[in-house]
């Protein structure tokens, strides 16, 4: 019973938390000694397609169907189940993006599935168990939760798990389906991106501001940074609350939850509400003038200096390291 | 406009967690618990809506009568009356199972969830409760306008933003930007007293998760402190030492 596992595109893209869901879904596989299938829907090219054979799919399905172009969460969560029921597999594998947050339960009660939700780690499965690490408690615990259910579905927190590569030669083939009316009730109008941005959610590298940088006429230090680093700019709750900054980059208790490998937090207390967003970052840099700030208890990297000092000295540094290599 | 707003109650976001009976249970001895942050939003923007006695908004709460506080907190801070559902929550399945079948019985226009509790932080609930009434979810929105019928919403996706239309009924999980909390006052205190609140028997439920035990995140090495001056070594350490760069 092969595993399946869902690549969510972007604009006829695969991301590279696609790529870990993929490589993630190889292992489940693995671990049962069955194939794995990888259906994507919407219009993506055969070659991007092809792709996912990279990573360790047997069976690629395309899902090429223009009533299904636009993400609605209700119709591709009926796909999904229709192809899990077909492929006859019991894990489904789904990056837990925002799209994925939408289609992730729908499918779980399509399939009477029970649901890992933001797993960081491969699922353990010994004596008939199937149990799974989750991050809970906003990143301040982890749970290990146990799937008793016959079919089960796992989304998979970004930046989590390796991409490991694991070529298969696999090609798309095209799975035909009939999207049901009574699916298409909410009608996207508009899609509008930043272009250019890095997002947040999928940044590798993230550099955040807090309050201690007084105002957002100075946030050209953090984006700079940024720019430099090619990382996702974030920032304290106090400072898009104050409107410095838009609410989609608040990270921490009540804004997003982020594991970059990498997070400079520049002028950040480090607010318990805070680090429950950011405490699953591999490596973690705080610059405080404030030496006692709470912040350097959690950080990997720090330095004790005023920002305005700093910052633009970081900066040129990273210019200096750029050209050397 | 009839709504239905879901609320669950969390750890105050400043306690610290710990576990007991062998890491397999939450210990909420000394703990503050609160309407989960995002779902006040979801109340604000409910009340908002319903302003002037165009509608109502109940509230539902799935867990044992210890959480009452929390619900008639809801209450104060206007909600018309409130259901609990009287079981503990299980997983966010039992809870969209509960909600479901109260919302089946009861129509509501429109169902509003947090974008996702504190303390399970599954985002799972609305899309569930979606699928098992057969109505449309968004999970995380931003923004909420009504327009007769229907309602147009802003959906948060990475690096932007999606206006979709929905007819009603659907669910939606309320995230910042849709609406400022809002503070009981006393009138609302007082009031919340004599708001009904009626207790509901779950109905059964096949369970498919279970927790089997916590752990809290492995502790951080030691900080290395490199001086202000010295941003290149920095830069240095995170190349060669962390190997982020
Ligand atoms: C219900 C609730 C939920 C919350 N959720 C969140 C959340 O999700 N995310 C979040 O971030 N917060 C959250 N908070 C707020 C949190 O408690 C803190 O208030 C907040 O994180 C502080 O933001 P800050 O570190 O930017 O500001 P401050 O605490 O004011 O810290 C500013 C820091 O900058 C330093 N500084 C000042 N000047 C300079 C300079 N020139 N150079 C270098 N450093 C300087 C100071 O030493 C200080 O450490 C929440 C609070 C509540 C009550
Ligand atoms: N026990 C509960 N009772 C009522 N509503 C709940 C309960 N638990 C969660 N919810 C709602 O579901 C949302 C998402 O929760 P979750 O899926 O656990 O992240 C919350 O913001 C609440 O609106």
């Amino acid at each position: 019973m092969p595993v399946l596992v869902y690549a969510e595109n972007t604009e006829g893209k695969f991301k590279k938390s696609v790529f870990e869901a993929v490589s993630y879904a190889r292992a489940i596989a693995d671990q049962n000694n069955t194939s794995l299938t990888a259906i994507s829907i919407g219009n993506v090219d055969a070659g991007i397609l092809n792709e996912l054979a990279k990573y360790g799919a047997d069976k690629i399905l395309n899902v090429a169907n223009d009533q299904l172009k636009n993400f609605v969460n209700q119709a591709y969560a009926s796909v999904i189940a229709s192809a899990a029921k077909s492929e006859g597999s019991d894990v489904v594998v789904i990056s837990n993006s925002f799209s994925g947050r939408g289609l992730a339960p729908r499918v779980a009660v399509k399939l009477e599935a029970g649901l890992a939700d933001g797993t960081v780690a491969l699922p353990e499965q010994n004596n008939g168990k199937f149990t799974v690490k989750k991050t809970a408690f906003s990143g301040k615990a982890f749970a290990t939760i146990e799937l008793t259910s016959a079919n089960k579905i796992i989304t998979l927190t970004p930046n989590s798990y390796q991409v490991t590569e694991k070529p298969t030669g696999a090609t798309a083939q095209d799975f035909s389906v009939e999207p049901k009316e009574s699916d298409f009730r909410a009608v996207l109008k508009e899609i509008a991106k930043a272009a250019g941005k890095i997002s947040l959610p999928d940044a590798e590298i993230v550099v955040s501001g807090g309050r201690g940088l007084k105002g957002p006429e100075n946030w050209h230090l953090v984006e700079d940074l940024a720019t430099e680093l090619g990382a996702a700019t974030a920032c304290s709750k106090p400072v898009s609350d104050a409107g410095w900054r838009p609410h989609e980059e608040h990270v921490g208790q009540t804004g997003i939850a982020v594991s970059p490998n990498l997070y400079i937090a520049i002028g950040i207390s480090g607010a318990i509400q805070h680090l429950a967003g950011i405490s699953s970052s591999k490596v973690i840099v705080v610059i405080n003038k404030d030496a006692e700030a709470p912040f350097f208890k959690v950080a990997d990297y720090g330095i004790v200096g005023d920002a305005f000092d700093v910052v633009p000295k970081l900066i040129e540094a990273v210019k200096a390291f750029k050209a050397s290599v | 406009m009839k709504i239905l707003v879901c609320i669950s109650n969390v750890p105050d976001t400043t306690t610290k967690i710990t576990f007991t009976a062998n890491n397999t249970q939450f210990n909420p001895a000394g703990v503050q618990f609160i309407i989960n942050p995002y779902d006040e939003i979801a109340l604000a923007r409910a009340i908002e809506l319903t302003d002037g006695g165009n509608g109502s908004v109940t509230v539902i709460h799935v867990g044992e009568a210890a959480n009452e506080p929390t619900i008639r907190k809801a209450l104060a801070i206007g909600a018309t009356d409130a259901v609990r559902v009287n079981a503990p929550a299980h997983d966010a399945y039992f809870v969209a199972v509960q909600i479901a079948a109260y919302a089946r019985e009861n129509q509501f226009d429109l169902i509003l969830t947090g974008r996702e509790s504190i303390d399970y932080n599954g985002s799972k609930v609305a899309a569930m409760v979606g699928e098992l009434l057969d109505i449309p979810s968004v999970s995380i929105i931003k923004k909420l306008d009504v327009d007769g019928n229907s309602a147009t919403v802003e959906r948060e996706i990475e690096g932007g933003k999606e206006l979709l239309t929905i007819p009603f009924p659907f669910v939606a999980g309320t995230t910042e930007g849709v609406a400022e909390p809002k503070i009981p006052n006393m009138r609302g205190i007082m009031s919340a007293r004599t708001k009904p609140l009626t207790v509901v028997e779950p109905v059964t439920v096949q369970n498919n998760s279970e927790v089997l035990s916590y752990e809290t995140p492995a502790p951080r090495g030691q900080v290395k402190m490199v001086a202000a001056d010295d941003a290149a070594k920095l830069i240095y350490l995170l190349h060669t030492e962390a190997k982020v760069i």
